[in-house]
């Protein structure tokens, strides 16, 4: 129960940054990926004040040994690269400038009441089960 | 290239509150806040597994909501795209998330924080296939 409670929480703060830093703005995606273009760097500094909070963070607690309500820190098995992570990363790239959505802020705009935001997330969860039931059976 | 819309402030607090969830995440309950990956196994999962994704999960959506509702007048969104573009990047957005083992939050903040070379791999690559997409497929207004 309380796993459940912090992570509901630790997701309304997360939401609350990607509205916040405009994340949840599909133009202001676009406008950070149009290098080229109109260019909006903002983002750059989203993803910066992240890593500077986590990275710190991220650290200090590893210093402590366990989490304070669970019974180990939980990290990705794997550490090197193969096909499916840099496949799966130009799919999702292309997919996030299409669309100007990554999974979180898709799911934070599903609530502004654009239908097609609901198009989006509902075609995002399919595109998740087709890989996760058809092409890989892996879990945690 | 011509810098427009720039808006530091907001980004450098907003990332910092993403920052700040994650790492309390983190520290109480050890996990790594990758949205992409805790909406994949949430779907195969069962009883607190289940529980503590779908209950992140709400709380984003929640606090799109709560935003909309209390503060109508500042909430930007903006998207040109119609149903059919939305369907098939919101395709690919699933498909690559779980084939590449993650997203913008698990690879971008939590992976890069890490200095895992997965993620650090991962950021580079859909960072430029979303810039190379936007570059020839997608038109600002």
């Amino acid at each position: 129960m309380k796993r459940t409670i912090v992570a509901f929480v630790c997701g309304l703060v997360f939401g609350a940054g990607l509205i916040v830093s405009q994340m949840s703005n599909p133009a202001k995606v676009i406008g950070f990926l149009d290098i080229s273009g109109k260019w909006d760097p903002s983002l750059a500094l989203v993803m910066g004040g992240a890593v500077a909070v986590f990275g710190v963070l991220y650290r200090l607690a590893l210093r402590q040994g366990t989490p304070l309500f669970a019974s180990r820190f939980t990290v990705p098995e794997k550490d090197s690269l193969d096909a499916p992570l840099l496949v799966g990363a130009l799919i999702f790239g292309v997919g996030w400038g299409l669309g100007g959505f990554c999974p979180g802020p898709a799911i934070v705009s599903a609530a502004f009441g654009d239908a097609r935001v609901w198009a989006f997330v509902a075609a995002m969860i399919a595109g998740m089960l087709v890989y996760r039931i058809g092409l890989r059976q892996t879990h945690d | 290239m011509t810098i427009v819309n720039f808006t530091p402030w907001s980004a450098l607090f907003g990332g910092a509150l993403i920052g700040l969830a994650a790492a309390s995440m983190w520290w109480l309950i050890g996990r790594l806040a990758g949205v992409s990956n805790i909406l994949g196994t949430a779907m195969i999962s069962r009883g607190e597994d289940f529980a503590w994704r779908a209950a992140f999960i709400a709380g984003l959506f929640l606090a799109g909501l709560a935003a909309v509702v209390l503060f109508p007048g500042d909430v930007h969104f903006n998207l040109e795209a119609g149903y059919g573009q939305v369907l098939f990047a919101g395709a690919l957005v699933g498909l690559g998330t779980q084939m590449g083992s993650g997203c913008t939050s698990g690879h971008g903040v939590c992976g890069v924080s890490r200095l895992s070379p997965r993620s650090i791999a991962a950021t580079l690559l859909f960072m430029a296939a979303g810039m190379v997409t936007v570059y020839f497929w997608v038109q600002q207004p």
